[in-house]
């Protein structure tokens, strides 16, 4: 392959409320059996790129702990690899990542000792399937700087957490806005780039150089008229799930057949740490509509329109419709759920109720699961 | 300098023949079990959950998927620099090539992998039994004895010990003598095929009775070390042990599992059970399904009625379908409006719509009614059977079938259908 991978995978947002507390947004849990990052980790591996660094900076223990083997990938190579960038205390430098460009530049390292052409940069918070190599190919026949892969958005969806941009008949990028309070077209960016590595290593020097941090505001938007900057439109499923509805919605999708298909029985496949749980099992009592249900869960209630991810018990007599129940949940017997996520490792005691009215309510509960 | 207290040696190259269809394409070890596993996970699992670490996994019979199933071990975690897993097949030599005849005879023809480690302790395993056992404490056991050779043996009932292989031990668990299946056991004690021997003890018995023709480790290899006085004792084990070399007991294992607490319980902390999982993504469960009492590998796709079943990886039952009492492998398809009873399902095969299995009276299979009976139906790996058809019990169905190989619709029980042909 020609280009090496870098994952941002920094942060999380005030968007995500309580799920926010215990990892960055690529750690979270979806679709049952996988993580936010998997999606951009299988995409980078199935488009052969075989050298990935991967920047966090926030509560990256869920994160650390999911990547600590390269393997499930297929990135534990002689050849590149997969390396985790955490901010380090230098001789020369001892802050956080002050932005996604400080994040590059601070580990600026990664990129000179490469020996692969291109950069394709990819954010960790988005669920898809891109074979990478086709933004390749259109970014060298374009000859362009960077090329922006970006999505139209149906008309009248909210767009104003994104970056919005315009293109020309020749789909050179005009204008980009970084998440305007009135956007003036439907147009997003999906948060991956392609770019040469040699000019991403100058373009990222000179920013900083000027003390300026971020990657989208600093480099895209600055230089938008002075360097060729192409927008690649992407048509098939993506979505971010930095909100918690997005996040919410982005889980239910996978309920519909069309898109479990795409994912799930499509090549190529998405992989994720293999967990080593037994199948899931059903009890006397066991109700189940329209959900999907990962390994290692033991179900004794009824549930309906829901995820449950893995390692979940749900006990007797309990109903949990429409809610999303991370990994790890004990649910004591005759409880009710409606309309709620459920944070992993939660305890719930028996005989609890949860409903979210209007909202999705976002559960966490830490008792303690077995009283002696 | 390379050293192993004590490494494995896995016997895996039988073909478990009273399995029936489920052996025809794939070694007995690979067979599937309990919806996620094959039967090969239990041991490799007990080794390295016992911190033995070196396993030889001795094939012949049909490999292929054992061999894509171990590859290098990373689901064991026995992928290591010295060490490991390693497959060993019969090879070619200058002189006097010859496949496994025996079980000792396999290790006899690996007694240089085995001497690479220089081994004190021995461990030899067969792959067709479904049990967690800490192979750690029977060396224990082993050493604390001052034995040569450890025989893992458990209690039976007496009127099955003439099945087994049984150990007369005294009151300090020594052997005294040894019974293969008697018709009157003078004890209950089974042997369960496990053994540990001193590796020195081992290596001797096995080059001097190399050429016994079938060298086997029960009527040859022990007896030859307990004739020589080499000090002998079992290992009672009391555990959950499984034999699982017939249909019906396989069946019956699988059918366990899916007790509220089952005897063998895959879903404690300690002591977990390893697999190569290719399947990742949850299974989807449609609105109009019911299940109940069952067990269901990742990625499966459940649009009918489960009740009482244990249902693989990746398998898609259609709408309307009923499935009781069944066994559904890796891939398999059922179509729509099917009705399945007592029915084992191999991996990767394919079912029309409307089709009914395990219909009918029981009678005795034509061919093989010691493999196909209680009532079981088998179909066999990439088997394809065509919709509108029913299927009797005692019956075996295999190869690509079409409508016109069921007159009137309809394979009477304990009839034997085997056709060519692999589903592509």
């Amino acid at each position: 392959m020609r280009a090496i991978g870098i994952i941002l995978a920094g942060g999380n947002n005030h968007r995500m409320k309580e799920l926010s507390q215990k990892r960055a947004i690529a750690a979270m849990p979806i679709a049952g059996s996988y993580r936010s990052i998997d999606f951009a980790l299988s995409n980078m591996t199935n488009s052969r790129i075989q050298r990935v660094g991967v920047f966090t900076q926030y509560n990256a223990r869920s994160l650390n702990e999911h990547l600590s083997s390269s393997k499930w990938w297929d990135f534990g190579r002689k050849q590149g690899g997969l390396s985790v960038f955490t901010p380090t205390v230098t001789n020369e430098n001892s802050s956080w990542y002050r932005g996604t460009a400080d994040a590059i530049y601070q580990n600026l390292d990664f990129l000179k000792e490469s020996h692969e052409p291109y950069v394709v940069i990819a954010s960790g918070d988005c669920v898809y399937k891109m074979d990478y190599n086709k933004v390749l190919e259109y970014h060298i026949a374009k000859k362009a700087d960077i090329t922006v892969v970006c999505k139209d958005m149906p008309a009248g969806e909210n767009v104003d957490r994104y970056g919005i941009l315009r293109m020309n008949e020749e789909s050179r990028i005009q204008d980009f806005e970084e998440k305007p309070i009135v956007a003036n077209s439907n147009t997003i960016s999906c948060g991956i780039y392609v770019i040469r590595r040699r000019q991403l290593i100058e373009l990222i020097e000179k920013t900083a150089e000027e003390g300026q941090f971020d990657f989208v505001k600093d480099i895209l938007i600055r230089y938008k008229n002075l360097k060729r900057i192409y927008g690649y439109k992407m048509q098939d499923y993506w979505k971010n799930i930095a909100t918690v509805e997005d996040y919410f919605n982005a889980n239910m999708d996978f309920l519909k057949p069309d898109i479990r298909d795409y994912f799930f029985r499509q090549y190529p496949d998405i992989y994720s740490k293999v967990d080593d749980l037994p199948p899931a099992k059903y009890n006397v009592g066991a109700k189940i509509r329209n959900s999907l249900i990962s390994s290692g869960s033991i179900i004794n209630g009824v549930v309906e329109d829901s995820v449950i991810f893995k390692d979940v018990f749900v006990g007797n007599n309990c109903t949990i419709k429409n809610s999303i129940i991370l990994n790890d949940v004990y649910i004591g017997d005759n409880t009710y759920i409606e309309n709620c996520i459920v944070e992993s490792h939660d305890t719930i005691r028996a005989n609890s109720y949860h409903k979210g009215e209007g909202d999705i309510k976002i559960v966490v509960e830490k008792n303690d699961r077995f009283v002696i | 300098m390379i050293k192993k207290e004590m490494i494995a040696m896995l016997l895996a190259g039988g073909q478990g023949s009273r399995l029936g269809v489920l052996t025809a394409k794939v070694a007995k070890p690979a067979v599937a079990f309990g919806g996620k596993y094959r039967i090969i996970d239990f041991p490799l699992s007990n080794c390295i959950n016992s911190g033995v670490d070196t396993v030889g996994v001795l094939t012949q019979y049909q490999p292929l998927r054992l061999n894509t199933h171990i590859g290098i071990g990373i689901p064991w975690d026995l992928d290591r620099n010295i060490g490991g897993v390693s497959v060993l097949p019969p090879y070619e030599k200058s002189k006097d090539t010859e496949w496994y005849t025996g079980t000792a005879n396999a290790i006899y023809q690996n007694i240089e992998y085995m001497d690479s480690f220089n081994p004190d302790y021995v461990l030899i395993l067969s792959g067709d039994h479904i049990y967690k056992m800490d192979y750690e404490v029977m060396l224990d056991y082993h050493k604390e004895k001052g034995a040569e050779v450890t025989l893992a043996a458990m209690p039976v009932p007496l009127e099955e010990a003439k099945r087994f292989g049984i150990l007369i031990t005294d009151e300090d668990r020594k052997i005294n003598d040894f019974e293969e299946k008697p018709e009157n056991p003078r004890s209950n004690l089974a042997s369960m095929g496990i053994y540990i021997f001193n590796w020195k003890t081992l290596k001797e018995a096995l080059i001097a009775n190399a050429s016994q023709p079938s060298l086997d480790f029960g009527k040859h290899v022990i007896p030859y070390c307990h004739g020589n006085g080499a000090p002998c004792y079992a290992y009672e084990f009391n555990g959950y042990w499984k034999d699982v070399g017939t249909l019906n007991s396989y069946w019956e294992a699988n059918m366990e599992l899916i007790d509220i607490v089952p005897e063998f319980n895959l879903y404690e902390e300690y002591w977990k059970i390893y697999t190569k999982s290719d399947v990742l993504p949850p299974q989807y469960i449609s609105a109009d399904s019911e299940i109940e009492k069952c067990i269901i590998g990742e990625g499966s796709q459940i649009y009918g009625k489960v009740y009482n079943s244990v249902i693989g990886c990746g398998v898609t039952i259609g709408e309307g379908t009923v499935v009781r009492d069944s066994i559904i492998m890796n891939h398999a398809e059922i179509g729509a409006g099917c009705e399945l009873n007592k029915a084992i399902i191999a991996e990767q095969v394919q079912i029309g719509d409307n089709v009914k299995l395990g219909v009918g009276e029981e009678v005795e299979n034509e061919t093989d009614p010691h493999i196909y009976n209680h009532g079981l139906v088998a179909i066999g790996e990439k088997s394809v059977v065509p919709s509108n058809v029913s299927v009797g019990k005692n019956s075996v169905v295999s190869g690509i079938t079409a409508a016109e190989d069921y007159p009137d619709n309809y394979l009477p029980s304990g009839k034997t259908l085997v056709k060519a042909g692999d589903k592509a």
